[in-house]
């Protein structure tokens, strides 16, 4: 028995020629939340699949809360996780009530606790007597939460969970995931709105054409990736050149619109450049109006890890 | 057996939500009435009553529109969930796939039944309220081709089950539904037929066990060689006395003409890869 809620070793899986999956190894700590970012068909959901039992890999071996979730008897496994289907689809002519309920029988879950869940995802009690057919994109997903919530998951599956929500609600999304997580849930969320995920995810893993490619915390990943800071600085135009002398070979100076300047250095160095330019050094004096400093970004990160793979 | 239920419950919820378990009763109720309606009209001298005239006629009737209907209402059944996106989902929860099969089938079954029982009850309540003395032995006959024909329709929804499991694709499960209907309703006997008048040397062995190849034909000699009152009207007491086929074998056939094409579909359907 493992201290992991879920743990993939060595997973390939092939469709025919292609390759879904290829070679993954991942494990998800309780507690945890793991971000997964890729392209489209970079393998997400196929390794989602494979985890939740749907497929069963063609090599490797697959351990999802202490044990294998394709086989038989994985009905009490399965009772523990929760799953958010990327492009969910309900039966269009039941009733929100009704879906909930159906899918709280199934799992063994107590209905009465529908209630809760309605109201914990934001479903209007007028809404829940409609039926499906008649939900917006953002009432699907809220209900497609709640089913996903049933039964208290230990392990939850999330696939591109916040497409078609506005913005409000994409906050009391996360706002759900968090207390999950502070409860010991452990969750794996797919998404390509990559910014979203900042502050959100304890680790993240790049995956790309079915390969990891990269696996940290956005910390780690932040430092492997050795992508520039960018330091942003309002200042007059005549000290500019000033600035230049000053900043010297240390970083690369970009003029941006409005009157400011970028500087992109890298991270170690982030601290003494910032203290040349603001400390009063040999004259003449820079007048610093505002300054910004611009981690790099998910999105930037993501695309260096496929740069990088693209080029091996 | 709990997990079976549900499913089954809420396939007949939504059966009966968009209008397939009203629109089938009423059909078939149209159909009975009408023909009990035609059958109770004085047959002259021939000395058969009211309800075995329905049984033939209606029974005759059955073997081309029930099959219709089941395969209609079940070509989609796993085809379509896929296609929809809500079968990842329903096999996250836990619920074996055989179990999800066969809740659904049941759930179908029960659709179909209903609107057998109802439908054709209904013909039956009017003959019951023509007048005519109707003896014990009819209203088993008429019990009987209620019962067979829900087997029937079961038999045809397993095929269509069968069908969606199989291939990919909606578009095909519908082809091969209609296929299967084509088939075994309208060109097997003739196939059979053109076989017989050629003169080629067709032992009654084998045109036994031709004619269990087909749930169609197991139903229609089940109900026109069946019962005596009815196979002297249905003109079929000659071929009734050659057909060495019991009602239990009869049964047994269209029982296996069920669960064959389910264990089928139960078993390509756990391998298959969502």
């Amino acid at each position: 028995m493992t201290d992991f809620t879920a743990e993939v070793q060595g997973v390939t899986k092939r469709y025919g020629e292609t390759e879904a999956v290829r070679g993954v190894d991942l494990t998800l700590a309780p507690g945890e939340c793991v971000a997964m970012v890729g392209h489209n068909g970079a393998g997400k959901s196929s390794l989602i699949k494979l985890m939740l039992g749907l497929t069963t890999p063609t090599e490797g071996r697959i351990r999802v809360l202490g044990g294998d979730p394709a086989s038989a008897a994985c009905s009490p496994i399965r009772r523990r996780i929760g799953f958010l289907p990327e492009n969910v689809a309900f039966h269009p002519s039941m009733t929100g009530r009704e879906t909930l309920d159906f899918y709280a029988r199934l799992k063994g879950a107590p209905c009465r606790d529908n209630d809760a869940l309605f109201e914990k995802v934001g479903l209007e009690p007028a809404a829940i007597r409609r039926r499906v057919s008649t939900y917006s994109k953002g009432m699907r997903q809220r209900l497609a939460l709640a089913q996903a919530l049933l039964g208290g998951p230990k392990l939850l599956f999330l696939d591109e969970p916040t497409t078609g929500l506005d913005p409000a609600l994409r906050q009391s999304f996360y706002a759900i995931v968090a207390e999950l997580r502070d409860r010991g849930t452990t969750i794996l969320l797919c998404s390509h709105a990559l910014t979203e995920l900042e502050g959100q995810a304890d680790r993240v893993v790049v995956m790309n054409r079915g390969r990891k490619v990269a696996d940290g915390s956005l910390a780690t990943l932040r430092s492997l990736a050795r992508l520039p800071v960018r330091i942003r600085l309002t200042l007059p135009t005549a000290d500019i050149d000033a600035l230049a002398a000053r900043v010297g070979e240390g970083a690369a100076l970009t003029r941006l619109a409005g009157g400011v300047v970028e500087l992109a250095c890298a991270n170690d160095d982030k601290v003494a450049l910032v203290r040349r330019i603001a400390c009063d050094g040999p004259a003449p004096n820079i007048a610093v109006q505002d300054i910004e400093i611009v981690q790099p970004s998910l999105d930037e990160m993501y695309a260096h890890f496929l740069r990088r793979e693209a080029a091996e | 057996m709990n997990t079976l239920l549900i499913i089954a419950g809420k396939e007949l919820r939504e059966a009966t939500r968009n209008r397939w378990v009203v629109a089938t009763t009423l059909l078939m109720a149209a159909l009975a009435l009408t023909l009990s309606f035609l059958g109770s009209v004085p047959t002259g001298t021939v000395g058969v009553g009211p309800v075995e005239v329905t049984i033939v006629s209606l029974s005759s009737l059955t073997i081309f529109l029930l099959p219709l209907i089941a395969l209609l209402l079940s070509f989609d059944a796993v085809v379509g969930e896929i296609d929809r996106g809500t079968m990842t989902l329903l096999l996250s929860y836990p619920v074996a796939r055989w179990q999800l099969l066969l809740g659904k089938f049941l759930g179908h079954a029960a659709v179909i039944a209903l609107a057998t029982v109802v439908g054709y009850g209904a013909a039956g309540v009017a003959l019951a309220m023509g007048g005519t003395a109707i003896g014990h032995e009819s209203w088993r006959a008429f019990a009987a081709m209620i019962g067979s024909s829900v087997m029937l329709g079961a038999a045809f929804t397993a095929l269509g089950y069968l069908a969606s499991t199989i291939v990919r694709d909606r578009g095909t499960a519908a082809g091969i539904a209609v296929a299967v209907w084509l088939c075994f309703v309208l060109l097997y006997d003739m196939a059979l037929l053109g076989v017989l008048a050629s003169g080629s040397g067709l032992g009654v062995e084998t045109l036994n066990w031709l004619l269990l190849a087909n749930p169609a034909d197991a139903y229609r000699l089940f109900n026109l060689t069946g019962f005596k009152g009815v196979s002297a009207f249905a003109g079929t007491a000659g071929l009734a006395a050659h057909v060495q086929l019991s009602v239990p074998l009869l049964l047994a056939v269209m029982a296996g003409w069920i669960a064959a094409p389910l264990a089928l579909a139960a078993a390509l359907f756990s391998r298959k890869q969502i």
